[in-house]
């Protein structure tokens, strides 16, 4: 699968996916096991996306100024920092270590 | 539903709160550009995405595994599984919103986390049609403008790493995780999915490890009902 074909395949699944809440009887979609795993997909997914995204380097694991980057973050979260700020703090803090000589 | 019409003041209020969420959400599309050019997919794909997907954790996603060397197929399927809650939340607004055909298939493309938001809290018709399209309207304009500036941008600097683009990732997934860490539940499946994933870095091709994630959630679903019964 070429990267555009994702791009434009996911993009219409998605909106395939809004349309479907929007449009199908609540009682298929809104069984009890439908509804929990669907609260937790994104939950997991987006944790291991972080673990991933920090973490990895190719196949091997590293430590390096991602993941200071990320311990920023939670600071500006706990700090209820909006989104933006969030994610400026994030790369402003790997961007500052790595221009002091770290990985 | 009460299908009462606004009066002015209710009115500007929906518009005043809706196009408050909508500037500050619409505005960190400059990140999601930035990171979808440092992930590798080109200027074109990063702004194809934010007009035809339009939903930010599943770009974020794309991206991401795009980023980590995955599979487009990987790719895709992570963004798909995390555009499932956009169906949970039409479920939850169609009986509110009430619009057929063409108004229906028009309207479905704005349900995001921020349009749901701000039109569940309405008690009349009007009001909840009010704040859903300002909220997603101008999420709308604004999310794809900021995309291209950033994916422009993002381009033109060089070396994403030397900005920490690579770790603004990372932080914007933990930006949207954070919200949804309520509850002990969901907080094991936060823990397990990324434990999982780590641990299936050094063992199968990139984009695996994140799916991988997915099955945590679906047999936390499964086990959680059981032990209902």
């Amino acid at each position: 699968m070429s990267l555009w074909l994702a791009v434009v395949a996911a993009g219409v699944g998605c909106y395939a996916l809004k349309l479907a809440g929007l449009s199908v009887p609540e009682s298929v979609l809104d069984r009890p096991y439908v509804r929990r795993a669907t609260e937790l997909l994104p939950v997991a997914l987006l944790a291991a996306l972080i673990a991933v995204q920090v973490l990895a380097d190719g196949p091997r694991l590293v430590i390096d100024a991602r993941l200071a980057g990320l311990g920023a973050a939670a600071v500006a979260l706990l700090l209820r920092a909006p989104f933006l700020v969030v994610v400026v703090v994030a790369a402003a803090t790997a961007a500052l270590l790595r221009a002091l000589g770290l990985p | 539903m009460p299908e009462e019409p606004l009066g002015d003041h209710e009115r500007a209020a929906v518009v005043r709160d809706s196009l408050a969420v909508g500037v500050a959400t619409g505005a960190y599309g400059i990140s999601f550009g930035a990171a979808g050019v440092a992930a590798g997919l080109d200027v074109w794909q990063t702004c194809v995405l934010s007009l035809l997907m339009f939903t930010g954790a599943s770009q974020f996603a794309l991206a991401g595994v795009i980023g980590a060397g995955g599979s487009p197929v990987a790719a895709a399927a992570a963004a798909l599984l995390l555009g499932t809650r956009n169906t949970l939340y039409g479920l939850r607004l169609a009986p509110m919103l009430a619009w057929t055909g063409a108004r229906r298939w028009g309207a479905a493309h704005l349900v995001i986390d921020e349009s749901t938001a701000m039109t569940i809290n309405r008690h009349t018709r009007p009001a909840a049609r009010l704040g859903f399209l300002t909220t997603g309207g101008s999420i709308f304009v604004l999310w794809n403008l900021f995309t291209a500036i950033g994916a422009f941008g993002g381009e033109a600097m060089g070396d994403p790493r030397t900005y920490g683009l690579d770790a603004a990732v990372g932080g914007a997934f933990l930006a949207l995780l954070w919200p949804r860490l309520t509850d002990t539940t969901h907080r094991v499946a936060a823990v397990a999915g990324a434990a999982l994933a780590i641990a299936l870095v050094p063992l199968t091709p990139a984009g695996v490890p994140v799916l991988a994630a997915a099955v945590v959630a679906l047999g936390m679903a499964l086990r959680v009902r059981e032990a209902r019964r």
